[in-house]
């Protein structure tokens, strides 16, 4: 039986990892996947607190957010592909239309 | 088919002068003057021929009061207004005033107006007066009156101010709606009183309710219920017939055309205030002070207004102060409780002081223009019709039978003499008609009489045409005649127009104290005394304007401060303009409107609007539109969420309680 505490740590450090790359990278498709992994380490999270309780709530939040990543998913792809095409590049700095 | 059609639908009488004023107003602006005509003299006309077949159906169901309530108006609770109309003596007498001498003025004003602009414009607005007009005298509610009351002053304004481009003439415009505003006011809260205290505004109930013996007669200096009201009433009767102190606005009301001011400001609309107070009559006779009031204020304008009228020299201003004048006899004989004897003068005085302006008309038009009669002169043989007709309404004015204005007067100054204290309100009204005689005299000889002191090269006197002189003619024949229904009073028979009034009226009025025949010699000692001044006003104006013209200008020399006085009207308009108009224009730049609005409003409102803008300015930064400093910001955000949850004790305890 591995311990909670070391789901826990790997979670936190799959969220640090996602909030580094979401804040610092460029390329409009990896800052996308930080963020799923960001919400994987949540997933991560609620499944081994539901394991260690012994209730099932936790295991129900995985699925519901699994469910709103795959429609951030397909919405986030469709808006990625249009800035893509309209702007020829996937740099955030170059998405600046609203820049002052 | 209803019996009585024209009283069954007596709205039609309103209803025709609003349709000639819409017709023209909408769509006059392109059709020839005789168009324009058509409409305006046949929706008059057609309107004064209901009329007289109305109060023909009147006469003929036994002169009962005929009311109809046309459709309700307001409700609110179990108080009902409506448009109700009614018919009774009074306003038989009004209706037929305002139609038939309303439809002669607009015949003469098709001759008058013949080469002015905005012709269909005119007599759109004297179309509108005149179905305010009837609105007012047909009522039988309070509040009904008061829409005919301010829509006749609304159309005032309007023809006032008719030659809008003139500033003299809008200004004038504006103090006539200005001043009647605060008469308004009285008469508004009057109506709320009478409205408070009996729960109605209709004529019928409220007088019934009114005469109930529970309200026992207010005695002198008792403020109760009625002598409030009245007062009140009174005080908007003050400011729509030109009264003391509100009387400045007539005179300068003569900015309009003269046709304008024969019909609204002499004939009709100004004599609406003793209208009002002979219908209320019922009120007032409960109290003392009112009446006393009544005739005390109208007694001093008749003196006050005939006195500034000797030494005017405009022929329009000379008419408007004896206008005031004259309204001042009618509120007198309403104070002292001779009410029909008030109506008589107001009936007469349309007549002749309708055909006075007229004529005045008729003379500024012959002189192409000139209203002052210091550059007239000798008229009377160039414009004989016009001469002889002014001279006629100036023998009916001054009080010489038997024209109509001696009976009238004759019967108010008689009322006056006949109530207990009446002597002093009887002396000054017959120095009044002295004063009345004189001053119109003076206007006679003035323009007609004496030598031409205008440019005869230059002035090519000519006589108006017949759509003038013809309403002269007709109102010169009822000058004469209009007063002969009272004649038979004289020599002991009976008041046909007193007695014809008297179901309006009652007959607490003119109480007999004396014997008939010692009555009957004592008022015949009393018009002779009448006619007496009257002749003694004209021999004066005789000698000092025609025999001795220099006399004239040395009796002004030698009172000059008297003179000058008078010429400036007492200064009134200058002691209101010192402490009313000043001190208010004062408040209002620079209490209401520097302080209150610039200041406080405009600031709180400037400085709120500067204070967003000033945040706006600085946080608009963190809006960089730089997709990556939002990501920051996002984690930022969720760390001080974080933060705040483990290190506030208790802050994350309902959403987490369960996890710990």
């Amino acid at each position: 039986m591995v311990p909670t505490n070391y789901y826990i740590i790997l979670s936190a450090i799959l969220f640090g990892i996602g909030v580094f790359a979401f804040v610092f990278k460029r390329n409009i498709i990896t800052i996308f996947m930080s963020i799923e992994l960001m919400l994987n380490a949540v997933n991560l999270a609620f499944v081994a607190f539901s394991q260690a309780w012994g209730k099932l709530d936790g295991q129900v939040f995985v699925l519901f957010v699994i469910v709103v990543a795959a429609a951030e998913a397909a919405v986030g792809l469709g808006i990625i592909i249009l800035i893509a095409r309209n702007r020829q590049t996937l740099n955030v700095e170059r998405v600046d239309l609203m820049k002052l | 088919m209803p019996t009585r059609p024209m009283l069954e639908y007596l709205w039609i009488v309103q209803l025709l002068p609003l349709l000639g004023s819409a017709i023209n107003g909408l769509f006059g602006a392109k059709w020839a003057n005789k168009t324009v005509n058509w409409v305006a003299l046949g929706s008059t006309g057609l309107s004064f021929a209901c009329a007289l077949e109305a109060v023909r159906e009147f006469f003929e169901s036994g002169q009962v009061l005929f009311r109809k309530e046309f459709f309700t108006w307001i409700t609110a609770g179990n108080f009902r207004a409506g448009f109700d109309l009614q018919m009774d003596q009074l306003t038989v007498v009004m209706v037929l005033v305002v139609t038939g001498v309303g439809w002669l003025i607009h015949i003469y004003a098709t001759g008058y107006m013949a080469h002015e602009g905005g012709y269909y414009r005119f007599f759109s607005y004297l179309n509108l007066f005149m179905f305010f007009m009837l609105i007012l005298v047909l009522a039988a509610n309070y509040l009904l009156l008061f829409v005919g009351w301010e829509g006749v002053g609304l159309c005032s304004y309007l023809l006032i101010g008719f030659y809008f481009l003139r500033k003299s003439a809008s200004d004038a415009g504006k103090k006539a709606f200005i001043v009647n505003r605060i008469g308004d006011f009285g008469f508004m809260l009057g109506m709320f009183l009478l409205f408070r205290t009996f729960r109605t505004l209709d004529f019928t109930a409220l007088f019934q309710a009114a005469s109930n013996p529970s309200w026992g007669p207010e005695g002198w200096g008792q403020f109760g219920t009625f002598t409030v009201a009245c007062l009140l009433l009174f005080m908007g009767a003050c400011g729509k017939s030109a009264q003391l102190p509100l009387y400045v606005w007539l005179p300068d009301a003569m900015e309009g055309p003269t046709p304008v001011s024969a019909l609204i400001h002499a004939a009709t609309m100004v004599t609406a205030g003793v209208y009002v107070v002979a219908r209320s009559h019922v009120l007032f006779t409960h109290s003392e002070t009112a009446l006393v009031v009544v005739a005390i204020v109208g007694c001093a304008t008749a003196f006050f207004a005939a006195t500034i009228g000797l030494v005017q020299t405009d022929i329009k201003k000379v008419l408007a102060y004896s206008t005031v004048s004259q309204l001042g006899y009618m509120f007198l004989a309403c104070g002292v409780g001779a009410f029909s004897a008030g109506i008589f003068h107001l009936l007469t005085h349309a007549f002749f002081k309708a055909l006075l302006f007229l004529a005045a008309g008729s003379v500024i038009h012959a002189m192409g223009g000139e209203q002052d009669m210091r550059h007239m002169g000798g008229l009377s043989k160039k414009i004989k019709y016009t001469y002889v007709t002014m001279l006629i309404a100036t023998l009916a004015i001054a009080g010489i039978p038997p024209l109509a204005g001696f009976f009238s007067k004759d019967a108010i100054l008689l009322s006056a003499f006949q109530i207990p204290g009446g002597h002093p309100l009887y002396a000054l009204g017959l120095l009044t008609a002295l004063l009345t005689s004189f001053y119109m005299f003076r206007l006679i000889f003035l323009t007609f009489h004496g030598k031409p002191r205008y440019d005869e090269h230059k002035v090519h006197v000519h006589e108006s045409p017949w759509s003038m002189l013809g309403p002269l003619v007709a109102l010169a024949v009822l000058s004469v005649i209009g007063g002969w229904v009272a004649a038979p009073a004289l020599w002991g028979g009976p008041d046909y127009f007193a007695n014809f009034l008297t179901p309006v009226f009652g007959s607490h009025e003119g109480a007999e104290v004396l014997s008939e025949a010692a009555a009957h010699s004592f008022e015949l000692t009393l018009a002779v005394v009448a006619v007496v001044s009257a002749l003694l006003g004209l021999a004066n104006a005789y000698w000092l304007y025609l025999k001795r013209p220099e006399k004239a200008e040395g009796l002004a020399k030698s009172m000059k401060g008297v003179y000058t006085t008078l010429l400036n009207k007492y200064y009134v308009d200058e002691l209101y303009v010192a402490t009313i108009v000043k001190p208010l224009l004062w408040i209002s730049t620079n209490v209401l409107w520097k302080t209150a609005d610039v200041a406080a409003i405009d600031g709180a409102v400037n400085g709120l609007a500067d204070g967003i803008t000033a945040v706006g300015d600085r946080t608009r930064h963190t809006q960089s539109g730089n997709t990556r400093s939002y990501a920051v910001w996002v984690v930022i955000g969720a760390l001080v969420l974080i933060a705040v949850i483990f290190l506030w004790p208790g802050a994350g305890k309902p959403v987490l309680g369960w996890v710990r």
